[in-house]
């Protein structure tokens, strides 16, 4: 058990790369070990998959040292709106 | 008794997939190992797993090494892929096959 929050993560992820969309779902019922998370960033422009993801572990870096699953999406602006939202 | 990297890198080279999960392919003990086996198998990939489960000293040096801090981790030919989610969408937008095809698997 990791203990964190839907909101924790949400502003760390929001704060460290400046996304203009985050939703995080805490997936555990609620003992905070597993996340999954969708996050819309200009960070992640011209970044490969692997780039992104890297990015977003390295901002959750510990927390992930606790949380035992964590799912990611990562979308650039453009991307999330041709996605329709 | 720790795993140095000289040895993780004798072992992703040791094939051109390797896989690192919980469990193993017959008996995956975990959801996110159980999607990599699922989708290596769709595409047919003949390739190496090594279980963390049964070795913490490995379980941290794949994850020094690849400098990823998630099981499982997937490399294709030496080189680190992803984990999980990275392999359901090359797996989704096709490009799964390119990288196989490349280190001359066909799927």
């Amino acid at each position: 058990m990791s203990g964190y929050t839907e909101e924790h993560l949400k502003q760390k992820l929001t704060e460290k790369l400046e996304a203009t969309h985050v939703e995080v779902t805490d997936e555990s019922d609620g003992c905070g070990g597993k996340f999954s998370a969708v996050i819309v960033s200009s960070q992640f422009q011209g970044k490969t998959l692997l780039q992104r993801h890297r990015l977003v572990n390295a901002a959750l870096a510990e927390e992930l040292k606790t949380i035992h699953a964590f799912s990611q999406k990562t979308y650039t602006p453009e991307q999330w709106a041709a996605e329709g939202h | 008794n720790a795993v140095d990297a000289k040895e993780i890198d004798k072992l992703v080279h040791n094939n051109k997939v390797v896989v690192f999960m919980k469990g193993n392919p017959e008996q995956p003990r975990c959801g996110f190992s159980n999607a990599v086996v699922q989708i290596l198998r769709m595409h047919a990939v003949n390739y190496d797993s090594h279980d963390v489960l049964q070795s913490d000293a490995l379980r941290q040096a794949i994850k020094d090494y690849s400098n990823w801090p998630t099981i499982p981790q997937v490399f294709i030919n030496g080189e680190f892929v992803g984990g999980c989610d990275i392999m359901l969408q090359m797996h989704q937008n096709g490009e799964l096959i390119d990288e196989l095809k490349k280190v001359g698997i066909t799927s």
